[in-house]
C-alpha cells in the first residue's frame, strides 16, 4: 500500500501529468463552451424568422428565374440561338418550387443531444486516450530513463510486483479522471442541449445506449494508457511508445492503404487499425467495396465488409496482453543497468 | 565477527551477439564483518559495479552464492533490502523533483517515517537546498542526495559505490567523518572508490579486484605488510659514485637498483648497515629513505594497472589470476600497463 501511495504521489508531481492535465481539461472546456457559444434554442419566433426567409429565398429565385425566361425569349426574338446559354424551351418547366426552400435551412445550429452526444463520447474518448498514451508512457519512460527505477528497486526488489503497482495507479488513476471528467463532459452537453438545444426524446434505454458507449470509450482510454506504458517500459524510454505510435500510425494508416489499394486488395480499410477503433465505438463498421460495382447495369449494391465491436475486443485484447505481457517478461528477466 | 556479506563464487558472463561473450566476475569471492569500512577496489571494467549490481537483485548472476546479513540473496533480498542502503554508480534521480520530494517518495515506497527525510538532509549537508530541483545540483550536490537516500533507511549495511565523486575537498572530508561516525555506530560500510588515499584512511579491510577475481583481500594492515617490499632509496653527494655503491651493496648481500640520481636498495634488515658498508669505503649518503608501501602502490602492483610511459593502458588491460578464488595475484594479462 506504501508503494501504491508513493507512485500516486510521484504521478500527480510529475510535470508532464499535470501539464497535460491542464491542457485536456482546457481543450474539453472550449469545445463545451464553442458548442454552448454555437447551438441556439429554437422556438416559434426562431420558426417564423426561418419561414420568412425560406419565403423570401424562394420569391428571390422566382423572380431570377422570370428574369432569366424572359430574356432567353428576347433573345429567341431577335433570332438568337439561346441552346448554349439556357435549358430548353428557356428553363420554363424548371420554375422554383416552394417545397424546394426548407425552412430547417434557415434555422441556427441546435445542439440535439440524443442524436449528437454520441459522437461527443468519441470525442471526448479520444482526448483522453491521447491524454493516457502521453502520461503512460513518459511515467514509465522517465522513470528507466532517469534511474528512478533503479532507485525504486534498490529499495522495493520485488520488480513484478513494481511495474504492476505502477500500471495499477496510473489506470486507476486515468479511469479516475476519465470518470470524473466523463460526467461532466455529460452534465456540460446536457446543459447545453437544455438550455441551447433539446434534449427531447432521451429515455432510460438511451441513457443506457450512452452508457454503454462511455464505457467503451474509457475502456479503449485505458487499453491505450497500458500499451503506452507497456512500450515505453519494454524500451525503457517514453520514445520507444512515441516512437511506436508514430510508426503503427505512418505504417497502417498511411502505408498499408496505399499499398493495398496499388494491390487491388478488396476492403484494404479492413486492415486497418482506425476502422476497429471507428466498429468499438459504434457497435459496427460498414466497409463498401465500390470497385464491384458495375455502373453499366445500373444501379449498384456494393459489396460489404462489416467490422464488428467484437473482432475489435479481440484484436485491441490481443496487442494489449501481448505488448503487457512482453513488459513483464522483460522486467522479469533482463538486467538493470 | 559475523559476515555482514558474503559472496563465493560468483559468476557473471555477458553475452553480446555484436561482441561475443565477456567474463565480467569469473568467481569473484568477498567477505564483508560486521561494524567494519570496507574498501572495494579494482580497475575500471573489473567488476566492481557488476559485482554490486548482482548484490543488489539488478543483474542476474550466472553462477555462484551470495548473503547479506545471513539471508541468501537474490532470494531474500525483499526482505533484506529494508537494512541494506546503497548508491549504485553515479547518483541518478529524476531532474524535475525537489531533493526532498525525491527522498520524501522513496520513504513513502519502503515505509519510512517522513520526519527522517530532514534527518537525512541535514546529515549530508543539503537542508537548506532539499527544496530546489535535483536538476540544479551539482555532482557533488547529487553524490550528497544519492548517500542521503541510502541512509534515509537507517541501514546495517550500507553500500557506496564512489560516493565522494564530485565532492569538494570539505565534502570528501565530510563523508569521511560520516562514514567513521556510521560504522562507530555499528554500521557495516562497504565503499567502492578511487581514492585510495581516503580509502587507506577510513577503511578497516579491503578486497581487490581484477577482471572478475579477487587479487587480494583482508585487513588493509595486512595487504599492506603481505605486498611490502621495505626498500630504501639512497643518495650519494656524488652521482658519479653510485655504480659503485651499488656494487659494494650488492657484494653485501642486498638488490639493488640503479637509478640516475639514486639507489634503490631491498633485503637490507637495517638501514644503518648501508650508511657501515658505504661509510667503509668512504662513500657517504646524503639521503636515507626507508620507503613505506601505501595502498596505491600495492593496487597498482596487484592489478598492474601502474601507468607506463608512451603506453595508453586500455580498460581490462589488468592483471589475471589464477583459477576461480585464488586470493593471490598472477600474471599480469598481455598488454597490460607494467608488463
Amino acid at each position: 500500500m506504501s508503494l501504491a501511495k508513493a507512485e500516486f504521489r510521484r504521478l500527480f508531481k510529475r510535470r508532464v501529468t499535470r501539464l497535460m492535465l491542464v491542457l485536456m481539461v482546457l481543450g474539453l472546456g472550449a469545445i463545451v463552451v464553442s458548442f454552448s457559444l454555437a447551438s441556439q434554442p429554437t422556438g416559434p419566433a426562431q420558426r417564423a424568422a426561418a419561414e420568412a426567409k425560406a419565403q423570401q429565398q424562394y420569391e428571390e429565385q422566382v423572380r431570377y428565374h422570370q428574369e432569366s425566361v424572359a430574356d432567353c425569349e428576347a433573345a429567341q426574338a431577335r433570332g438568337e440561338n439561346t441552346d448554349d446559354r439556357y435549358p430548353p424551351d428557356c428553363g420554363r418547366d424548371y420554375a422554383p418550387q416552394r417545397d424546394q426552400f426548407m425552412a430547417e435551412w434557415f434555422l441556427p445550429y441546435q445542439f440535439d443531444f440524443k442524436a449528437e452526444f454520441g459522437i461527443f463520447v468519441s470525442v471526448f474518448a479520444g482526448i483522453v486516450a491521447l491524454f493516457g498514451f502521453i502520461v503512460g508512457a513518459s511515467y514509465v519512460g522517465a522513470e528507466w530513463n532517469t534511474g528512478g527505477m533503479m532507485n525504486l528497486l534498490l529499495w522495493r526488489p520485488r520488480r513484478l510486483p513494481v511495474l504492476l503497482t505502477k500500471l495499477g495507479v496510473l489506470l486507476g488513476s486515468v479511469l479516475g479522471i476519465s470518470a470524473v471528467l466523463g460526467a461532466l463532459w455529460t452534465v456540460a452537453f446536457w446543459l447545453i442541449g437544455k438550455f441551447d438545444g433539446t434534449v427531447a426524446g432521451m429515455t432510460g434505454g438511451t441513457w443506457q445506449s450512452l452508457a454503454i458507449t462511455g464505457a467503451r470509450g474509457i475502456g479503449l482510454v485505458l487499453a491505450v494508457t497500458a500499451v503506452a506504458f507497456g512500450l515505453a517500459s519494454l524500451g525503457r524510454h517514453t520514445a520507444m511508445a512515441l516512437g511506436a505510435a508514430v510508426g503503427i500510425g505512418v505504417v497502417s494508416e498511411i502505408g498499408l492503404r496505399i499499398a493495398l489499394n496499388i494491390v487491388g486488395v478488396s476492403f484494404p480499410d479492413r486492415f486497418v487499425l482506425s476502422s476497429y477503433a471507428v466498429a468499438w465505438f459504434n457497435k459496427s463498421y460498414t466497409l463498401f467495396d465500390w470497385n464491384s460495382c458495375q455502373f453499366t447495369m445500373g444501379a449498384c449494391e456494393p459489396a460489404e465488409w462489416v467490422v464488428t465491436w467484437q473482432q475489435s475486443a479481440v484484436l485491441f485484447g490481443v496487442g494489449l496482453v501481448a505488448v503487457l505481457g512482453a513488459a513483464l517478461w522483460t522486467m522479469r528477466s533482463r538486467d538493470i543497468t | 565477527m559475523v559476515a555482514v556479506l558474503e559472496i563465493e563464487g560468483l559468476r557473471k558472463t555477458y553475452r553480446s551477439r555484436r561482441h561475443g561473450v565477456r567474463q565480467a566476475l569469473d568467481g569473484f569471492d568477498m567477505l564483508v564483518e560486521a561494524g567494519q569500512v570496507h574498501g572495494f577496489l579494482g580497475p575500471n571494467g573489473s567488476g566492481k559495479t557488476t559485482t554490486l549490481r548482482t548484490l543488489l537483485g539488478l543483474i542476474r548472476a550466472n553462477g555462484g552464492r551470495m548473503s547479506i546479513l545471513g539471508h541468501e540473496v537474490p532470494a531474500a533480498l525483499p526482505a533484506v533490502a529494508g537494512q541494506v542502503g546503497a548508491i549504485v554508480e553515479s547518483p541518478q534521480f529524476f531532474p524535475f523533483f525537489s531533493a526532498s520530494d525525491t527522498l520524501s517518495l522513496l520513504a513513502d515506497a519502503g515505509g519510512v517515517a517522513q520526519t527522517r527525510v530532514a534527518e537525512v538532509l541535514e546529515l549530508v549537508g543539503l537542508r537548506d537546498r532539499a527544496g530546489e530541483r535535483v536538476k540544479t545540483y551539482s555532482l557533488g550536490m547529487k553524490q550528497r542526495l544519492a548517500v542521503a537516500s541510502a541512509l534515509l533507511k537507517n541501514p546495517k549495511l550500507l553500500i557506496l559505490d564512489e560516493p565522494a565523486n564530485g565532492l569538494d575537498p570539505g565534502g570528501i572530508r565530510e563523508m569521511r567523518s560520516l562514514m567513521a561516525n556510521l560504522a562507530r555506530f555499528g554500521m557495516t560500510v562497504v565503499l567502492s572508490s578511487h581514492i585510495l588515499g581516503e580509502v587507506q584512511q577510513i577503511c578497516d579491510s579491503v578486497t581487490i579486484i581484477s577482471r572478475g577475481r579477487r587479487v587480494a583481500a583482508g585487513p588493509v594492515a595486512e595487504v599492506l605488510a603481505q605486498h611490502s617490499a621495505t626498500e630504501i632509496r639512497v643518495r650519494l653527494e656524488a652521482v658519479t659514485d653510485l655504480p659503485i655503491a651499488a656494487d659494494l651493496l650488492t657484494r653485501a648481500g642486498a638488490q639493488v637498483t640503479t637509478y640516475r640520481d639514486h639507489l634503490m636498495v631491498g633485503g637490507i634488515d637495517k638501514p644503518a648497515r648501508v650508511t657501515r658498508v658505504l661509510a667503509e669505503s668512504d662513500f657517504f649518503v646524503s639521503e636515507l629513505t626507508p620507503l613505506t608501501v601505501d595502498l596505491e602502490s600495492v593496487f597498482l602492483e596487484l592489478t598492474a594497472t601502474a601507468p607506463v610511459p608512451g603506453q595508453n593502458r586500455q580498460v581490462d588491460q589488468s592483471v589475471v589470476v589464477g583459477p576461480a578464488g585464488a586470493a593471490d595475484a598472477g600474471a599480469p594479462s598481455k598488454g597490460a600497463w607494467g608488463v
